[in-house]
């Protein structure tokens, strides 16, 4: 068990990660993951979404269309990021700093009715 | 046989003309009713007008009405004052299908004075399922005279008023301005940003729901209606939708699946969130704004999270607004392109598909002309819908094989799980023939293959079949069921 930031190195961040709308057909048509994420980026800051979404691909995505989930380095339109059930643009977004136990959700809106 | 065969052709092509025929008398009926229903209020309205208050009696309500909503009315939610403003709201509902069926019947139930119903979409036997104000005997009609129908037997008070259209840039804004409140009951993008900016753009709420196979989603959107720049306002749907999703991640219900009771859920909870707008104290403080998602088989079952506030660059409702009523109705606001739209692949050459028809009787020859327990089979058949679609229906001997788990492997992999150990025997030259449901991801099945060199560069054929299950049924199986 790590003690301080500073033993930071090989510690990791367990988070829940849920796909909705859909998308969990692009992991596995697996809605709820419960993942352990670094607690450092390789620049030493600590993890924020925009180092979760390629994670996100390149560990737990299934489908090779990457464009379904991921455009221009950010979450395609028409997906919802949801960090403890408010919008992440409430919560500053891609630079939001994980914390251990958050709740993440992606959601694809739905255009049927 | 044949005689027999020749008198059921007869009896169906009846049968359809008269069906044809009472559909046609029933929409004939319905546009009089609206002219009588028209002449009706106009004369009440003039009653009214002269009579003043002195007019029959000192109760706003009559005495059937108050029996009517009273175990509504008696909800402190509600009382006398909001009950009076459902008779004096008007709401339009834009799509009379899964969400607007169930919208409307509580609407047109609690009392809505005005109710105006805007599709113009006929009834088809596979909207019954989950539409339920339409009739079996209805198919084939408008779906506002369909729905209209339904409502007047259920609740004779309200005023129903059809538009018997698709809403059109050029028509909305004229359309909306005689409403207070609009229901976004739609199912393309491209309709649900033009109702949002219109209703923006008229200061009016909207409610918007919109539901695909087990899930459901809702939002009350430009509440309170402020005028665009004015941040107090609540948010539309631009500000959490500033960009239209890719046109091939957008799935309809009718290629993803509905469940009934879902969409139902998400159109009585739209009815539920104008009755709370139509009945709101002014004074009393909006609530920050929400998204309610429903998911049938989560647990919990709805959740709701606080999205965004208006967004300060927003196309619409911000101070830099670029969207106005006169880019809407002049057609410079083009929703088509800024949504795009998936087209139908074509990327096969004509030599790499075969008709439902030569597939018939290339597989009949290998099934008739040749000893099967001697010779491999002449063919392999692929069928790439999901293993449900296949479960309720497929080819004779064909293998399923999901176009998802095809497109899921990537290209460089050197044989992917998915390919069956037929295709990869070493000199097989025995043709590969894919199908699906339409015809479109059978081609990126066999674009797939291809690339993955199962042709063995072009020793053998791999190709699709032109227009899916669909063409079999057209050309060679009139049997075959259409789901």
């Amino acid at each position: 068990m790590s003690q301080s930031a500073s033993v930071g190195e090989c510690s990791h961040i367990p988070i829940t990660v849920e796909f909705t709308g859909g998308l969990e057909l692009l992991f596995g048509n697996v809605r709820k993951h419960k993942i352990s994420v670094p607690s450092r980026m390789s620049d030493e800051n600590p993890t924020n979404i925009s180092y979760l979404l390629p994670y996100l691909v390149d560990n737990l995505m299934q489908d090779q269309r990457k464009e379904m989930f991921i455009m221009e380095d950010n979450v395609r339109p028409g997906i919802l990021v949801l960090i403890n059930d408010a919008d992440w643009e409430l919560e500053g977004e891609e630079k939001y700093e994980l914390q251990p136990g958050d709740n993440i959700v992606f959601v694809s809106t739905l255009h049927g009715g | 046989m044949d005689p027999l065969n020749d008198k059921c052709a007869a009896l169906q092509a009846r049968i359809a003309a008269t069906e044809a025929q009472l559909a046609e008398l029933k929409q004939e009926l319905a546009r009089a009713q609206d002219v009588v229903a028209d002449a009706r209020n106009q004369n009440s309205t003039v009653l009214n007008e002269s009579h003043g208050s002195q007019d029959r009696s000192k109760w706003p309500l009559s005495r059937e009405e108050y029996k009517r909503y009273g175990r509504q009315m008696i909800v402190s939610q509600v009382g006398l004052s909001g009950q009076l403003n459902l008779k004096a709201a008007r709401v339009l509902l834009v799509g009379a299908g899964g969400l607007g069926c169930p919208a409307a019947q509580y609407l047109a139930g609690a009392g809505v004075g005005t109710l105006g119903l805007i599709d113009g979409d006929t009834v088809e036997v596979s909207n019954l399922h989950r539409q339920v104000l339409h009739r079996t005997r209805n198919v084939g009609m408008y779906k506002v005279d369909s729905a209209i129908e339904s409502l007047k037997e259920l609740n004779p008070h309200p005023n129903y008023v059809a538009h018997r259209t698709h809403l059109t840039p050029s028509e909305a804004p004229k359309i909306f301005a005689q409403y207070d409140l609009i229901l976004d009951c739609t199912d393309n993008p491209a309709t649900r940003y033009l109702i949002s900016d219109t209703a923006v753009l008229l200061g009016k709420p909207l409610v918007s729901a919109s539901a695909l196979r087990t899930e459901g989603q809702l939002m009350v959107l430009n509440n309170p209606p402020r005028p665009p720049g004015d941040k107090s306002g609540g948010p539309c749907y631009r500000c959490v939708f500033p960009k239209p999703p890719p046109a091939d991640s957008v799935v309809s219900c009718a290629d993803g699946g509905i469940l009934g009771p879902v969409v139902g859920t998400m159109g009585v909870l739209q009815a539920l969130e104008a009755i709370k707008v139509i009945t709101a104290i002014e004074s009393s403080a909006p609530e920050s704004p929400l998204l309610h998602m429903f998911s049938a088989y989560s647990n919990p079952l709805c959740r709701t999270i606080r999205i965004r506030s208006r967004r300060t660059n927003c196309a619409v409702c911000s101070a830099e607004a670029t969207v106005s009523l006169d880019t809407i109705t002049s057609g410079s606001m083009d929703y088509v392109f800024f949504c795009g739209s998936a087209n139908p692949p074509s990327l096969l050459r004509k030599d790499e598909r075969v008709s439902a028809r030569q597939y018939r009787e290339l597989s009949s020859q290998s099934d008739d002309n040749l000893d099967k327990s001697t010779l491999p089979r002449r063919h392999t058949i692929i069928d790439v819908r999901d293993k449900t679609q296949f479960g309720i229906c497929h080819l004779e001997n064909s293998i399923n094989i999901p176009i998802s788990d095809i497109l899921a492997s990537a290209s460089t992999e050197a044989t992917p799980l998915w390919v069956p150990t037929e295709l990869v025997a070493t000199n097989s030259e025995e043709p590969v023939y894919v199908v699906c449901r339409l015809g479109n991801d059978s081609q990126l099945a066999v674009q797939r293959m291809k690339e993955l060199g199962l042709d063995r560069g072009g020793q053998r054929f791999i190709g699709d079949i032109q227009g899916g299950l669909r063409a079999w049924r057209e050309q060679v199986d009139p049997e075959w069921p259409e789901y």
